[in-house]
């Protein structure tokens, strides 16, 4: 019950901390609507119309929550260094992982935004007609997709804990992972030995289950699959965690000099 | 529980540094070259030394952020290596400077998401905040962003923040550092409370005053080994100076200070010029009093103040920093 409080509490202040900059919250603003009109326009231009385009709307929506998340979370963690908060947050009693929860998910919250600006964009800027078949199902795979989302950005960011330059390898997998993850692209059109890395990130799963609830699919075994690898990423968060904080104490990185 | 709250020994810690991209090379610092003491329950232990001597690498062992190279060392008799959680519960960590604040949150914020780091429960958090916000004298200004604050407010809300889980053992690392002398007289003020609570305190300052005034004792840490470890009082005594004389001298006569060298029991001379003085500072051998023999060469001189005080804790530390 703690630990809920906590990252209840936590991802409370992380995102009142993360929305108070005039400058992100215009970048946020506008940043999932130049994906969304690249992806609608080349979709356009491919003759795509109807579900593909529905489809393509709830892909491109994903790729604004994980841009979001994995840019920065991997330089969370570089920022909490340089404010000198990183060794108070090793310093707690708290197991390191559950403290990186709040602060991804306060991220992938933000993210979630984008999601809907770019059903609005496609809805009124391109003329999509976005209807979900199921509402309810949909929502919940949005929130579960968040979640899965915001789990695999903790374990990005956990490398900036004993690496002080690990907060470039956010940027170097966000664009593999729109395609891994068949935002876009469907996977069975990625080349066979990729399939077993797109089954193994959440948010393929994720998205899945948003496309069969806003197609009238039944989006449940896509979302348990989901919830399941988010909760084996946080089983390995915690693990590597522990392995990266001791490193870290042994090697002197936690603090920026 | 018996025995000291803080006990190290022979604890060590040597940084590596690499440099190069194809050829690298890499260089071992030892910080801190196998340091032993204790500190006993309700103490304030001072720990002095100038900047790189292993002060804050001593600190961050002790705190469980930095893993030692060799050695040991218990806090509350938890190991901290193989218990580090047991030793955060109990301890808090409060640094000088800027840094270890979130500036977009209110310092109520602040202090709130550290009381729930620390799993103070909601009840208690409450309470325990509206009273450190009074003991360090920030009611009023809590919901102000910490981005506005001033360095003596920030510093004020690291030691609120640094208190949240009522720590049996408080680590201050330079808490005074840049902050005026109003705010360190109230810091000091603080910190004196707290030991009068029953808090145990380790706390490294650059300021002698501020070590003199409050430690019970003090630790002279210089290129990572304690070249000293005694009570204020006796580690002035541990200056091998005696009493110091002070005079302001309106045109001193050529020869004096030679002559003043030559009697037996002045150890050093040195004539200093301050507006239209030059002061004669004359320091003499322990136990020896010098004053007569002084103001008889300048019999026939104008002179105003004459001073004659006992050596400082910053006589005692210059003298044993340098001969380390």
């Amino acid at each position: 019950m703690k630990a809920v409080r906590l990252v209840a509490v936590a991802w409370w202040l992380q995102l009142k901390m993360r929305s108070r900059s005039a400058f992100d919250g215009l970048l946020s603003l506008l940043y999932p609507m130049f994906f969304a009109t690249t992806i609608f326009m080349m979709f356009r231009h491919g003759g795509a119309a109807g579900p593909a385009l529905l489809s393509a709307a709830v892909g491109s929506s994903a790729m604004g929550i994980w841009s979001a998340v994995s840019t920065t979370a991997a330089f969370a963690l570089q920022t909490e260094r340089r404010q000198g908060t990183l060794e108070l947050l090793v310093l707690s009693p708290q197991p390191f992982a559950l403290l990186l929860v709040p602060l991804t998910l306060s991220m992938a919250t933000i993210g979630a935004y984008s999601m809907a600006a770019t059903l609005l964009w496609g809805r009124f800027a391109f003329g999509i007609d976005i209807a979900i078949a199921d509402p309810v199902a949909f929502v919940l795979s949005v929130i579960v997709t968040v979640f899965a989302i915001a789990m695999l950005g903790m374990l990005i960011a956990i490398s900036s804990i004993r690496y002080r330059s690990a907060w470039a390898l956010g940027a170097a997998l966000e664009m593999p992972v729109w395609l891994i993850c068949g935002f876009l692209v469907a996977i069975s059109d990625l080349p066979s030995w990729v399939r077993p890395l797109s089954a193994v990130l959440a948010p393929t799963w994720g998205v899945a289950a948003m496309r069969a609830a806003a197609t009238g699919r039944s989006p449940w075994a896509d979302l348990a699959y989901c919830l399941l690898t988010a909760a084996g990423y946080g089983v390995v968060a915690v693990l590597v965690s522990r392995v990266m904080v001791h490193s870290a104490r042994a090697r002197a990185t936690l603090a920026l000099t | 529980m018996g025995g000291p709250v803080i006990q190290v020994d022979g604890l060590a810690r040597t940084f590596r540094t690499g440099r190069g991209l194809f050829r690298r090379s890499s260089r071992e610092i030892e910080a801190v070259k196998g340091v032993s003491f204790a500190v006993e329950r309700g103490e304030l232990f001072g720990l002095l030394g100038p900047n790189g001597a292993g002060k804050t690498t001593t600190i961050k062992m002790l705190i469980t952020l930095l893993l030692p190279t060799s050695g040991q060392a218990r806090v509350l008799g938890h190991d901290v290596v193989k218990q580090a959680r047991d030793v955060r519960r109990k301890v808090g960590y409060v640094f000088g400077g800027d840094r270890g604040l979130y500036e977009r949150l209110s310092g109520l914020d602040n202090l709130r998401y550290f009381a729930e780091l620390y799993g103070v429960s909601p009840r208690e958090s409450k309470q325990r905040v509206g009273e450190l916000l009074e003991l360090v004298g920030l009611t009023g200004r809590e919901k102000e962003r910490v981005e506005g604050y001033s360095r003596g407010m920030r510093q004020r809300l690291h030691i609120a923040r640094g208190l949240l889980h009522r720590p049996e053992v408080l680590f201050l690392d330079e808490p005074s550092i840049g902050i005026d002398p109003v705010g360190a007289r109230e810091l000091r003020a603080t910190v004196k409370h707290l030991v009068d609570a029953g808090t145990t305190v380790l706390l490294t300052t650059h300021y002698m005053f501020e070590a003199d005034e409050l430690c019970d004792r003090i630790a002279v840490i210089a290129r990572g080994r304690i070249v000293a470890l005694d009570t204020p009082a006796e580690l002035k005594k541990q200056v091998t100076t005696g009493s110091v004389l002070e005079v302001d001298v309106f045109g001193l006569p050529d020869g004096l200070v030679d002559r003043v060298r030559a009697e037996p029991n002045v150890q050093s001379v040195v004539v200093d010029v301050r507006g239209q003085a030059q002061v004669l500072t004359v320091h003499a051998q322990p136990g020896t009093d010098v004053t007569q023999a002084v103001m008889g060469h300048l019999e026939g001189s104008r002179y105003g103040r004459v001073v004659t005080r006992e050596p400082t804790l910053e006589d005692a530390y210059i003298e044993l920093v340098n001969a380390a």
